[in-house]
């Protein structure tokens, strides 16, 4: 009985509101941001908004999990409706439907194309055998069925992602932890092999990115969570290379003495491909904060925020090609608590997210692209926002309403003095870190 | 936390200066999925040591786990059977783990220079056993008459589960030893057969259980067991080793 009453406040706290998510093409042929339960595409190539084809009549709930897999052959997207929707991006069919028997929180394709991974409400991760994804859309529309793999002790998954050379599977949850698994050739049978434990955050780890380049092929971990920090690990070991606190340098920016009004949880992360910049999306935050990561000394600094004028932007999710050097941002919500802004959401692009050399000239040339100068221009905006322009007063209360609901999403209920003790000593502790 | 004694007299027995049970008597049954509020390390490596083991050299490692300890009776009989090791009980019943805290305490003081080498905490080992041990850290790991939770739908919280024998399998070395012990026959088969479809383990041969000194502890140890004897019950056992991973997956 108390399992069910669990269950249920979770489940209102998570039905209350879902941010706007974007993700973008590997080769930026196309971007997809999901509001409610509303998939947006827009198609770059032609220059035009995507009508999806699906015979289920598409998504019934929100969306919180949207993906493409490495070769840009399928976007996959899954929520609150318990559904996995596979999609091929050429005819931008629906062609798969897995059912999960749970909501599902987190989303990630195997770097081959060969499986799609889910995980639900309960902390449980299923993998689907999808054949690769290459031929995908000339494959029947089947029934896939999918195994549980691996499973978080009832914490709800926040993020799967798979190492850059495919071997382990990545999976980070609401209770602080990170976990490293061996991926194996069969998963079916499951991945019972835990290579390590990324251990450090005092709060839910909100989300993950890999830094890798040409000379660190395997690259490193980077995390963001509720404890207003970001996170280098060795994945491989689990050990903690270097702790950047997001959440202090944003409440430096706002220097009217109100601190503490702050609310610095880390919304997301997105890397550049060679792993130099990380991008981190901060809970209260307008604009987005730059991270440098010198993947040689293992250290991540803070490089820049850069600053969205004349609106207050604050991203709820973040996205970038693998080729071409922009970052994607969204900032929006869906909630039945607030009808009128049920499928509002901002596009904002910044160009130069790409390799800074070190030069910290280059670092200051970010620049939010206008409106006009977003690729694919105002069809992308009008496609992808619902809307062209968003009146003022609709964007400011709109602001709020993200404010509010990503509140509502991240922060867990009161602490008790014992918990708050927990993450002090949590923050203390970083300081006496070593590097092993 | 063993150090810092709130206990009056009157909780302990006058003239074995050891605990009385009956002071903390707590709940039968606890629901290991509650969100319950105690520190937990952040981290193996910030996990106190010289709290738990004041009078151990601090760069040894706890190598034994009992999972369930209860009122912690395995501990105490396998503290003497292996004086060098470090061995912990992990205790969900808050009531429980202070009666075993105080346990350790007053045989500590009653035997000058036994008893250094066990401790117990307070946790939900179903969620934080990464917390408190590294990779291939334990060498034993014991399981002895845990909660049977009948229900199908209660199943996954059996502390034995193919999911969380991952993590048992994580924290300990390979040719460790995981010990079940339970009178519920359901509850036997299902901890057998989790072990049994477990790559990572692999049943421990009888010609090795007979020799062996542990595995008597198993039934004759811990409060339950000897509730259990006292009755005449019949107990099953698994006791499986941790085998080195398959080289093509
Ligand atoms: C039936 S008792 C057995 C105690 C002891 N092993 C014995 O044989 O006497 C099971 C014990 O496991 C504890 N327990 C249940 N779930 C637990 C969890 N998730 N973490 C730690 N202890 C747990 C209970 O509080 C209870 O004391």
């Amino acid at each position: 009985m108390e399992d069910n009453n669990m269950e249920e406040s979770e489940q209102k706290l998570e039905i209350e509101v879902a941010p706007a998510l974007i993700t973008v093409h590997p080769a930026q042929e196309s971007v997809s941001v999901a509001v409610g339960s509303n998939l947006r595409v827009f198609n770059l190539k032609d220059g035009c908004g995507v009508k999806l084809i699906d015979e289920n009549g598409g998504h019934k709930d929100s969306i919180r999990a949207i993906r493409y897999s490495k070769s840009g052959h399928l976007l996959v997207s899954a929520g609150d409706d318990k559904l996995v929707k596979i999609w091929g991006t050429n005819s931008w069919r629906c062609v798969h439907s897995v059912v999960s028997e749970k909501r599902v929180s987190a989303l990630a394709i195997s770097n081959d194309g060969m499986f799609v991974c889910f995980a639900d409400k309960f902390g449980v991760v299923y993998v689907v055998d999808i054949g690769g994804d290459y031929d995908f859309e000339n494959a029947a529309v089947a029934k896939k069925k999918a195994f549980p793999i691996l499973s978080h002790y009832c914490s709800i998954i926040t993020r799967l992602e798979f190492s850059p050379d495919g071997r382990y599977i990545v999976s980070a949850d609401r209770d602080f932890k990170i976990r490293v698994t061996l991926f194996p050739k069969k998963p079916e049978n499951g991945a019972h092999e835990i290579h390590s434990f990324c251990l450090g955050h005092t709060e839910f780890v909100s989300c993950l990115a890999f830094v890798s380049s040409k000379d660190y092929p395997n690259g490193f971990l980077v995390s963001g969570s509720g404890d207003s920090t970001v996170r280098l690990w060795d994945y491989a070991s689990g050990s903690l290379l270097d702790t950047c606190d997001v959440g202090a340098e944003a409440g430096n920016l706002h220097s009217n003495g109100k601190q503490e009004d702050i609310l610095s949880a880390v919304t997301d992360l997105c890397a550049t491909s060679d792993g130099s910049l990380v991008a981190v999306a901060i809970q209260s935050l307008p604009g987005i904060m730059l991270l440098k990561c010198k993947l040689y000394s293992r250290t991540l600094s803070v490089a820049k925020v850069v600053h969205v004028a004349g609106e207050t932007f604050i991203p709820t999710s973040l996205g970038a090609s693998s080729s071409v050097p922009l970052l994607w941002m969204v900032m929006g919500a869906s909630s039945s608590n607030i009808h009128d802004f049920e499928s509002l959401a901002r596009v904002r692009v910044v160009s130069g997210f790409t390799t800074t050399n070190d030069s910290e000239s280059l670092v200051s040339e970010k620049l939010v692209l206008a409106d006009k100068e977003v690729p694919g221009g105002e069809p992308l905006l009008q496609a992808l926002q619902g809307k062209l322009t968003i009146g003022k007063e609709a964007f400011v209360m709109a602001a709020e309403a993200v404010q509010t609901s990503m509140r509502n999403l991240l922060i867990k209920k009161q602490y008790s003095a014992e918990r708050r003790e927990f993450r002090k000593r949590g923050r203390n502790d970083k300081k006496n870190q070593t590097i092993d | 936390m063993l150090e810092h004694e709130s206990i009056s007299n009157l909780t302990h027995s006058k003239t074995t200066g050891l605990p009385r049970k009956r002071f903390y008597r707590a709940r039968a049954h606890s629901n290991p999925l509650s969100d319950s509020h105690f520190p937990v390390p952040i981290s193996p490596s910030q996990f106190d040591y010289t709290l738990h083991y004041p009078k151990i050299n601090s760069s040894k490692k706890i190598e034994f786990a009992d999972i369930g300890c209860g009122f912690g009776g395995l501990l105490i009989s396998l503290s003497t059977l292996f004086p060098d090791k470090l061995m912990i009980g992990m205790e969900l019943r808050d009531k429980v783990t202070e009666y075993v805290k105080e346990r350790i305490l007053a045989l500590r003081v009653s035997n000058p220079g036994q008893y250094e080498n066990v401790s117990v905490v307070r946790t939900n080992s179903m969620k934080y056993i990464p917390n408190y041990f590294e990779k291939g850290q334990l060498s034993k790991m014991f399981f002895l008459f845990p909660d049977p939770h009948f229900k199908e739908k209660n199943h996954r919280r059996r502390v034995i589960s193919p999911h969380l024998l991952d993590e048992y399998a994580y924290v300990l070395r390979v040719g460790g030893i995981i010990y079940t012990i339970t009178d519920v026959e359901e509850l036997g088969v299902w901890m057998k057969s989790c072990l049994d479809g477990h790559p990572l383990f692999e049943a421990v041969s009888e010609d090795e259980l007979e020799a062996d000194p542990v595995v008597k502890l198993l039934s004759t140890a811990t409060e339950e067991g000897q509730k259990v004897a006292r009755n005449e019950g019949q107990t099953f056992r698994a006791v499986f080793r941790r085998t080195a991973p398959c080289v093509l997956d």
